[in-house]
């Protein structure tokens, strides 16, 4: 009788050591942070997306991980399409990965609500020396708190028929010579062509891809000195507001122009996205895309053979300094809840060195965001356009849009619709400007009470 | 004249109902041809999308910038489906989807039959409140339940795990595989049941033998939704599996998509194609079983 209980005091001691054995042994696999001597590693989410740029990536994490032996990295893929969702949950539910792979829009939400690392304790100092001042400024905010390295960025310029633009007689403007904006509607209406006359030209001059009509408009208001959100400083922090006066809205006033009174640009292109205008690029129906930098990957996969084009610099505005125009970097964070913040950071600063942010840039047919990355020779060279985007990176700045609090659900409700129906002429400017001021000043200061 | 009258009578009798019959033949032809010709352009409008995913998954980029779509490549090329699997594991993928959408099928139906069996039989208080909690359950948006149930998964440590999502399909399909089995149920009549039992078949002989067979075209359907839910399935699937060893194929088939709607069009629709196979192949299996099935059902009804 007595054996008994001893066994199975025996078996339950057994098996409570087996229990925590295995407890302990999941507490460190399933934390993933480290194990006996003390190795950790670290979860790269990247938003890598061409080829060859998940090739680069992966290629210095390997590299990294050669090198560092105490800190592996492991390189998880996300996606542009669900970034948002998939980080809002994994901060939530405690799970986030430790770098993360963002852009500068999207920090925001994340930085307010206490999701990422500060990173000015972290960085070298030769990390903050290589990126010019305008790409901090796009990842700074909640009280001077950095959020994020800037390492690639894109800016807007103007894709156009290399023969059509030729045949006009147009001057053909370079990155130094760029035109203004009403040489670029004398060229557009040079380029439209209507033959019977009809009022629908069988050619036009260009498009506007407005599928995202918000973005687009704020970010080139930049050129024309307007910036759609003023930021002052009050006691509690910074507060934004939204104005659209004179040089806010020169550019969509020349957008409304082209697509309802010069019919340089067609109605139909306003719901299309920038993919969606290249078939009648490439069939003559269009001789000039505004698109972002990258779209050239695509042009040149997808150009007819024999068909030359060329990439012009966005047109800047007649006064004086105004030729900026707002970009919305790419950005590697750290998350707050990393157990090896330092680490990440390190593994931050390195993978945005100049050298490396070139190879990151060249992949994915981006801007380095670094001045000494901006000169690597392949980045500089004629194919391709890449020397007008080097050329021009010094006019970029951070989009107005950043920062503000908010920004997402004016977008979304208020802007999103009100530019749309003011670009099919449904609205005339004054109700563009209530819509955007009026309602959208009640949603900004609800996120900032 | 009489007799003529009497001749012709039968003969008009006789022609007239043949007249009317040919008529009828006609218009029954007719109306045959309209249904079918219903059919054929309904058929089209489900076909479409599907036929172009896959003509386009076999052009080449400078066909997919034309300005005159053709409706088949004009140069067909395998490249896309080689830049798919080589960006993408997609492989593995699919291996991970038919692991959960097979496992939360087989589980979902086998906890629905006898759930949606005993609701149907034994009605009470208890089955109405049964139904009305699985109508309220399939209120609920996606939205408002991820976060909570990452928490309690994760306290299981069942985040990452194709096991945790497996459960979450169960959990999800469930209400409506239910609400489905039900209705084949109540169509399988009782006094079969009681005929069998005067028989003297015992109750689990009488649910092997003779409901379950009746059941079979309403098990085949309840299947197919199940699989084809959890296959499809993207949202789950994306907060829940993070590591990219368990992401399943619909997760993956994002990673063609690049920032503000750039998409890798061709190895987009090569890899789409390659994830509607395992469906299209599920269906052509089952759905012989699922006609057969109501046949069985009728006849001894």
């Amino acid at each position: 009788m007595r054996r008994a209980p001893r066994g199975t005091r025996g078996a339950v001691r057994a098996a409570t050591a087996t229990l925590l054995t295995c407890a302990l042994l999941t507490s460190c696999a399933g934390g993933g942070e480290g194990d006996g001597d003390e190795t950790v590693t670290l979860d790269y989410y990247s938003l890598a997306w061409q080829k060859e740029s998940v090739a680069a990536n992966k290629k210095l994490v390997a590299r990294w991980n050669k090198t560092h032996g105490k800190v592996k990295v492991r390189y998880v893929q996300g996606a542009w399409d669900t970034v948002h969702d998939q980080l809002l949950t994994s901060f939530e539910g405690g799970e986030a990965p430790d770098i993360i792979h963002d852009d500068a829009s999207d920090l925001t939400d994340f930085a307010y609500g206490g999701y990422l690392a500060d990173l000015r304790d972290y960085l070298p100092e030769e990390s903050r020396a290589a990126i010019p001042q305008a790409g901090w400024d796009s990842v700074t905010m909640n009280g001077g708190r950095v959020y994020g390295v800037p390492f690639l960025q894109e800016p807007k310029v103007i894709i156009a028929d290399k023969k059509l633009l030729e045949r006009s007689g147009v001057r053909i403007p370079t990155a130094g010579h760029p035109w203004t904006w009403q040489e670029f509607e004398r060229a557009a209406k040079k380029l439209t062509r209507d033959k019977d006359g009809n009022g629908k030209p069988e050619r036009y001059g260009t498009v506007w891809p407005m599928k995202e009509p918000v973005k687009q408009s704020v970010n080139l208001s930049l050129s024309t000195g307007g910036r759609l959100f003023t930021r002052e400083r009050t006691g509690d922090g910074t507060k934004n507001t939204v104005r659209f006066t004179g040089r806010d809205a020169a550019i969509s006033e020349l957008i409304h122009r082209q697509v309802n009174k010069d019919r340089t640009a067609p109605r139909s292109g306003l719901g299309m996205g920038g993919s969606d205008t290249l078939p009648g690029f490439f069939a003559g129906r269009y001789a000039m895309v505004p698109l972002n930098f990258s779209f050239r990957q695509q042009v040149q996969q997808q150009a007819p053979d024999g068909f030359e084009w060329t990439v012009l610099p966005l047109p800047r505005g007649q006064r004086e300094g105004e030729n900026a125009q707002g970009v919305v970097p790419q950005t590697l964070s750290v998350a707050q809840e990393s157990a090896h913040k330092k680490a990440a950071a390190d593994f931050v600063a390195y993978m945005t060195t100049p050298e490396h942010q070139a190879a990151l840039a060249k992949g994915d047919w981006l801007l380095p965001t670094a001045k000494e990355a901006l000169k690597d020779p392949e980045i500089n060279r004629r194919e391709d356009g890449w020397r007008t985007g080097a050329r021009i990176a010094r006019t970029l700045r951070p989009s107005p849009t950043l920062g503000v609090r908010g920004y997402a659900e004016w977008s979304d409700k208020v802007a999103t619709p009100a530019f749309q129906r003011y670009y099919r002429a449904d609205t005339d400017l004054d109700a563009l400007r209530d819509a955007l001021v009026d309602d959208g000043n009640l949603i900004l200061d609800r996120y900032q009470r | 004249m009489s007799g003529t009258s009497s001749l012709g009578a039968p003969t008009a009798r006789t022609s007239a109902p043949s007249a009317g019959h040919g008529r009828r033949r006609t218009l029954r032809l007719a109306g045959r041809t309209g249904q079918y010709a219903g059919l054929l352009c309904y058929l089209v409008f489900l076909a479409f999308p599907l036929v172009w995913l896959v003509s386009t998954s076999f052009k080449s980029p400078q066909e997919l910038g034309r300005i005159d779509p053709t409706w088949l490549p004009q140069h067909p090329t395998l490249e896309n489906f080689r830049a798919a699997f080589e960006a993408q594991p997609l492989a593995r993928s699919a291996l991970n989807s038919l692991i959960v959408a097979g496992g939360a099928t087989l589980i979902s139906v086998a906890l629905a039959v006898p759930a949606a069996y005993a609701l149907v039989r034994h009605r009470s208080l208890v089955s109405t409140a049964a139904n009305g909690w699985v109508l309220v359950s399939q209120m609920f948006p996606f939205v408002l339940v991820i976060i909570p149930l990452f928490l309690v998964l994760k306290n299981l440590h069942l985040v990452n795990s194709l096991g945790g999502l497996i459960i979450v399909y169960v959990v999800w399909n469930l209400p409506f595989s239910l609400w489905m089995l039900q209705g084949y149920v109540k169509a399988v009549p009782v006094s079969l049941e009681e005929a069998a039992a005067v028989d003297g078949a015992s109750r689990p002989r009488i649910l092997r033998s003779v409901v379950l067979p009746l059941l079979a075209p309403g098990l085949v359907a309840t299947l197919m939704f199940s699989f084809v839910t959890a296959w499809n399935e993207f949202f789950f699937a994306l907060v829940l599996l993070k590591s990219p060893e368990t992401q399943t194929m619909s997760v993956i088939l994002t990673r063609f998509l690049g920032d503000e709607g750039v998409a890798d069009l061709g190895p987009l629709a090569a890899a789409s194609v390659l994830a509607t196979i395992p469906s299209l192949l599920f269906f052509a299996l089952l759905q012989r079983r699922l006609a057969s099935g109501m046949l069985a059902g009728a006849v001894k009804g």
